[in-house]
């Protein structure tokens, strides 16, 4: 029988890898080792020749206090947010997939954080966290927590939450947590889904209560897919500043921020191309050992 | 306590958490609401109650937005970049992902892993060297950049979804199809292609998703009005130095927010589908 190329595995899973292959080299491998390139020389954005100077941009990246300020609040960030994400997401998840009576309205209002562009309700939350307006700050006037003499929190009318450093710090992680934790719940509803009903209902009637059920059918079934929503939730926190940028700019007084709006601030408002470059790869092997190491659990778990 | 009154309290509690985080979830839009139709000087008055409307609701600010910004030209864009980067990364993903999930090469599940860890690669990093490549292409400030560069977004993922997909298909049924006559490539296309299309289907969604909320690629690589998308466009023309014009503002954050959430919501199963038999599983 004559084989056409269409019969053959092989070639035609060359040709099928192919475009996306030579699309990732392209666009995403080669301006990855650009970057380092970047990293390692003086380009400006004022004087584009490339000239190389070694490890100098990072020194005088480590010269710079708000360098480890942004590493710190990365770190806090993002660990912060990734158990509150993994927590909350759980637990929203658990909701998703309950049956109940207009369920698809909560599920309408409960994805609306994650579907909604970014830049857009960050805006929305910045009315909400408004240093007068902030309807939050009415409430907490109506309930007595604020304003005037005796008030449970302080006197003055208003909390400011971007304007005070840990208040600032707590609200950026609020909104980052209730926009990704959506995302955390579909994940995870997709691993509630595949965890077999009759494994939970056995250990039931084998007399396991709440709790050992909890810890010794459910959290070791649903691990490896909340591990994925973890893992998501982290790539998300580390690649995205598009709230730190809309809410707080990396304020007040570099209290919110983290390295990508660092990167993103040297690299592209100040033109220091090579140590926004420098800035940007700092955490990647970190993120990318993180990752492989998750993904490699996962599969463990799995078989 | 009977098995009856438990059941009713776990009901019970079961709706108040449901309804407690529907209003978490959606207390920032359904404030934009309100927000969006009402005066000036009813909004900039901190004494007012912010939730109700303590003067006639106007619709000054939505028409505004319609009639003195370029919203309707940004939401063009934001379409239209989104429709073409989700046809690329189904022309480049679909059948990378079918080799992968199918063609029983011995290298399928790394390279399935690494094309994932692409995904891992911050545009905080890459958006220093792409700038230079859009310069040296003639795309800068143009729409057209976002065209070619988002896809380095979507198709990551997109491969890694529709990979699930694809092997949620029973092999037999293409098997079948070839010992029918077809060729492995009519095979795809004839018979897998139909039976993966509901999936097919929730990765277009995700993908335009993913377009419409990319923030970075939009801010550093175009910066003309008539060229912005929404996540970008909303944000600087709403926003002029210190003034934010903050109905209009909110009308088009729920103007956005609503329909694709409403699309979005239409293929969840779909999406929730993928990812248990794509991502762990592979």
């Amino acid at each position: 029988m004559r084989t056409r190329l269409a019969d053959r595995d092989g070639a035609l899973a060359w040709i099928f890898l192919m475009p996306s292959v030579l699309y990732i080299l392209l666009l995403v491998a080669l301006p990855f080792v650009l970057a380092i390139g970047f990293a390692l020389s003086d380009v400006t954005a004022g004087d584009p020749s490339f000239d190389w100077v070694g490890l100098r941009n990072f020194e005088r990246i480590f010269e710079d206090p708000v360098f480890w300020q942004s590493l710190g609040n990365t770190f806090i960030f993002t660990s912060i947010s990734m158990v509150l994400i993994v927590v909350l997401g759980k637990v929203l998840a658990n909701i998703l997939v309950a049956d109940f009576r207009g369920k698809w309205i909560v599920r309408f209002f409960v994805l609306l954080p994650w579907t909604t562009p970014v830049a857009l309700s960050s805006i929305a939350w910045l009315w909400m966290l408004d240093s007068i307006f902030s309807p939050i700050d009415w409430v907490f006037r109506q309930v007595g927590l604020l304003g005037g003499v005796g008030a449970a929190i302080k006197p003055d009318t208003n909390m400011y939450w971007l304007g005070e450093p840990g208040l600032a710090m707590g609200s950026v992680i609020a909104v980052h947590v209730w926009r990704l934790t959506p995302l955390a719940a579909v994940i995870m509803v997709a691993g509630l889904v595949s965890i077999p009903r009759d494994l939970e209902e056995a250990a039931r009637v084998d007399g396991a209560g709440y709790w050992r059920r909890m810890f010794e059918v459910t959290i070791p079934l649903v691990l490896p897919v909340a591990a994925v929503a973890a893992l998501f939730g982290a790539i998300f926190t580390f690649t995205d500043m598009a709230v730190v940028d809309v809410l707080t700019n990396g304020g007040p007084n570099n209290a919110t921020q983290v390295l990508t709006s660092w990167a993103f601030f040297r690299g592209i408002d100040g033109g220091d191309v090579g140590q926004g470059a420098a800035i940007a790869l700092f955490l990647f092997p970190l993120l990318l050992a993180a990752a492989i190491a998750i993904l490699r659990a996962v599969k463990r778990m799995e078989v | 306590m009977s098995y009856a009154m438990r059941h009713v309290l776990s009901r019970i509690g079961l709706y108040l958490l449901a309804i407690l985080a529907a209003l978490l979830c959606a207390a920032p839009f359904l404030w934009s609401l309100i927000t969006a139709f009402k005066q000036n000087r009813d909004l900039y008055n901190p004494a007012n109650n912010p939730f109700v409307f303590n003067r006639p609701a106007t619709s000054d600010h939505v028409l505004y937005l319609f009639e003195r910004t370029s919203f309707g030209t940004f939401a063009w864009n934001t379409l239209w970049v989104g429709v073409l980067v989700v046809l690329i990364t189904l022309l480049l993903g679909l059948p990378a992902a079918y080799a992968l999930a199918r063609l029983d090469r011995p290298w399928a599940g790394w390279f399935g892993v690494a094309i994932f860890l692409v995904y891992l690669v911050p545009p905080t990093l890459l958006f220093l060297s792409l700038s230079r490549l859009i310069v040296a292409l003639g795309l800068q400030d143009k729409t057209w950049s976002l065209v070619l560069i988002y896809p380095t977004i979507t198709i990551p993922v997109s491969i890694w979804l529709l990979i699930g997909f694809l092997k949620g298909v029973p092999k037999d049924i293409e098997e079948q199809a070839m010992v029918d006559g077809y060729s492995r490539l009519a095979a795809f296309w004839r018979a897998v292609m139909p039976l993966a299309f509901p999936g097919i289907v929730a990765v277009v969604v995700f993908a335009f998703t993913l377009t419409a909320s990319e923030f970075i690629y939009a801010l550093a690589f175009v910066s003309p009005t008539p060229e912005k998308v929404i996540s970008t466009g909303v944000p600087t023309e709403l926003v002029r130095g210190d003034v934010f014009f903050w109905q209009s503002l909110q009308a088009a954050t729920v103007l956005v927010a609503v329909p694709i959430a409403i699309v979005f919501n239409l293929f969840l199963d779909r999406f929730i589908a993928g990812f248990t038999q794509g991502a762990v599983k592979g």
